[in-house]
């Protein structure tokens, strides 16, 4: 089973390393991990997507809740939640197959933000099933480089 | 203004803080020199690793803070097993090291180690302060975390130009850690569940861990106990929570313990399990385990709870609080029948010596228990001697049973007795010990003759690293005793004449009595070394797949 937790946390040096620590001694399975400042400096925030049972996902909560520097660990359910991820991915393009590639990019609003002579830069936000839709896509074309982002997730309709 | 190293003195000051064990080196000189001039006490130690040691026998047996200091790199690495001995047991202590100045961390400077890195698994929480202004706010947060909650060890890592740099940031009377807040108070509605399962249950039985040492609720158990007339097991790190003398104490439970608490925890229909964390070696294969009863698991920390057995009701909450609660909702109960069972069980005696003709250490430990004090504070360090230990001492005194149980640490008997013994003056410390361990932990004897310190080391010698030989004679090929023999042994006695220690010695069971006698009695520190049989394994015995109740005798 996969699960995503929000994990507040102090934003001090160490903490990154502090989690991810956590995650290796004690072997859960981190599928990705994404950590960036909140609206408040003195804090951030993790997306951490996990792979394991019901007994890990309650060990890995209860283990994270008990680092001193973990303000808050919070589930989101992938069913009430916005989450996004974020790739760039350059495709072999030429004049034959440029208009092709643009297509695809328009039906998955995705932005071309870089074009070379032999390549285009393609960038693609959306959730993990629309970015795997669209690395399908391009794939024909020729992959020359992906980069991805894990997942960002906020629960909808709270405050 | 006052120094970085003035501050920290200060602050372990406000913190009622009475002895530091200290080793000096390159990075601590200036918070070395600050403590000097304070009121609080240094004890030079012989190893890094004694020093924290002796700070967690120094907690154990008075249920504050143990402190200890080293320098910087190999002074901070040799503490390493010293931490992680502390955070297995949940002892408080506070460690701290020095550090290379804040300009060359990173670079691979001399006596340079990442000790934040290096103990975030082992610590409870960990700083390094690269900042003056930090310092105090920062050791006020270290105590509070180290004794709050399920205590544990806190590493303060303090560069050099910190210890040295000046600041008006002296003190700190408040602190607000918004990611820490123990929850201590029981839930009332499980408490509620809990007083109704204890009503309708016809062989309830208590698991009494460490943690009722730790919340130093002793007289709240036993309240417990006798107002339900509820029998007790302990875990190992539980023993001293309910004396043997008790007529519903059972003793130690799990792979070595006594057959009693055994049985009785795979026959009971109800579970009390206080302060434990069910490790393997109290629950054996946990499939087997209690199959017929329903387990409450009460315990400060929310992440033992389900973490290896399944608990009907969880309840969080400082255990003294949540007796209390527990207490102001029971009526007194009777359990004629089930104590009748429990008294049957209790009366058939643990296994004897399987050998005749030499000395073992049973028949030592058990004159042992028949003539020491109930007020005697005992360590141990680990190994056969220590389960031996576990099961045959009476356990009268509530943090008064010291041993390393979740670690396993050989070396640990001596400077935690060190500890012991600087928490209590006045009373008496034995060390019981093997001759493996004894060699580990040996280097402290020179920090228990430099402090004339009275302690008794009760070393039994049977030439052999005897817990691992037993595992060699079930689980190795032909029973092979690779590396666990001494075959050429020092001469004890002169160790003990080099550290000026009273040596006795007891070869046969006749000379054992007179001979503990003495050893006992004597105002200084003695060592008494047992030549005792290397054949005698611990019975009984679990065996690693088997259930609680399939021991071997």
């Amino acid at each position: 089973m996969r699960h995503t937790f929000a994990v507040l946390v102090e934003n001090n040096p160490g903490v990154l390393s502090r989690v991810a620590g956590l995650f290796s001694r004690r072997g859960f399975n981190i599928e990705s991990l994404v950590v960036g400042e909140t609206e408040d400096k003195t804090t951030s925030r993790m997306t951490i997507v996990v792979e394991g049972d019901e007994k890990i996902l309650e060990q890995v909560s209860k283990q994270l809740n008990k680092q001193i520097e973990v303000i808050k660990v919070t589930d989101i359910p992938d069913d009430e939640s916005v989450n996004r991820q974020l790739a760039l991915i350059r495709v072999a393009a030429d004049q034959s197959t440029r208009q092709e590639i643009l297509q695809i990019t328009e039906i998955f609003r995705c932005r071309i933000v870089d074009i070379g002579r032999k390549s285009l830069i393609v960038e693609a936000t959306g959730d993990e099933t629309k970015i795997q839709a669209i690395i399908e896509s391009l794939k024909p074309f020729g992959i020359q480089e992906l980069v991805r982002t894990g997942k960002v997730a906020m629960l909808r309709g709270v405050k | 203004m006052l120094s970085g190293a003035e501050i920290l003195v200060k602050c372990l000051e406000q913190e009622n803080v009475e002895v530091v064990f200290c080793y000096p080196g390159g990075a601590n000189l200036e918070l070395l020199d600050a403590l000097a001039k304070s009121s609080i006490r240094m004890v030079l130690v012989r190893h890094e690793q004694g020093a924290v040691h002796e700070a967690n026998g120094y907690a154990r047996a008075s249920g504050r803070v143990g402190v200890c200091l080293a320098t910087s790199g190999p002074g901070a690495t040799n503490m390493v097993t010293g931490i992680a001995t502390a955070s297995m047991d949940s002892i408080p202590i506070i460690a701290i090291t020095g550090q290379v100045a804040t300009g060359m961390v990173g670079t691979d400077a001399f006596q340079e180690v990442d000790m934040t890195g290096i103990t975030d698994p082992i610590t409870k929480h960990n700083y390094l302060i690269k900042d003056v202004k930090q310092l105090a706010r920062s050791v006020k947060e270290a105590f509070h975390i180290a004794q709050s909650g399920r205590p544990g060890p806190v590493l303060l890592d303090i560069p050099r130009d910190v210890a040295m740099a000046y600041s008006d940031a002296v003190e700190v009377s408040k602190i607000h850690l918004r990611g820490y807040k123990p929850n201590l108070t029981g839930h009332t509605g499980q408490i509620k569940q809990v007083a109704q399962l204890l009503s309708e249950a016809r062989r309830p039985l208590i698991i009494a861990g460490g943690g009722i040492l730790l919340a130093g609720c002793w007289e709240e158990l036993q309240a417990l106990a006798e107002s339900q007339e509820i029998p007790v097991a302990n875990t190992f790190m539980g023993l001293g929570s309910i004396s043997m003398d008790h007529p519903l104490a059972l003793g130690m439970m799990g792979s070595y313990g006594l057959a009693a608490p055994n049985y009785a925890v795979q026959s009971c229909d109800l579970i009390l399990a206080l302060g434990t964390r069910f490790v393997e070696r109290m629950t054996c294969n946990v499939e087997r385990f209690a199959p017929r009863a329903k387990i409450v698991h009460i315990d400060v920390d929310p992440a033992e709870i389900g973490k290896n057995i399944r608990a009907d009701i969880p309840l969080v909450g400082d255990l003294k609080i949540v007796l209390n609660q527990l207490l102001q909702k029971l009526q007194p109960r009777q359990h004629p029948e089930w104590l009748e069972e429990i008294k049957n069980l209790k009366a058939s005696p643990p296994p004897g010596p399987k050998i005749s003709r030499c000395l073992t250490q049973i028949e030592v430990l058990e004159a042992l228990a028949e003539v020491l004090p109930a007020e005697a504070i005992v360590t141990t360090d680990v190994g056969q001697h220590q389960m031996w230990a576990g099961q045959r001492l009476k356990h009268r005194r509530p943090r008064g049973f010291i041993s390393s149980g979740g670690l396993g640490t050989m070396g640990y008997g001596i400077p935690a007795a060190v500890g012991a013994q600087i928490a209590c003056p006045k009373d008496l410390v034995v060390v019981i010990t093997g001759d493996g361990s004894f060699q580990m932990g040996m280097p402290e004897l020179g920090t228990a003759k430099e402090q004339k310190l009275p302690i008794k080391v009760l070393l039994l010698n049977n030439s052999y690293l005897g817990m691992v030989k037993q595992l060699q004679d079930c689980y190795v090929e032909g029973g092979r005793h690779t590396a666990t023999p001494f075959t050429d042994n020092p001469e004890f006695k002169h160790i003990a004449k080099a550290y000026d220690a009273l040596y006795l010695r007891a070869e046969t069971a006749e000379e054992v009595e007179p001979a503990l006698a003495r050893f006992l009695k004597h105002p200084g520190m003695a060592i008494m070394e047992c030549m005792v049989a290397a054949e005698e394994n611990v019975y009984p015995m679990v065996r690693g797949p088997r259930g609680l109740d399939e021991m071997e005798f």
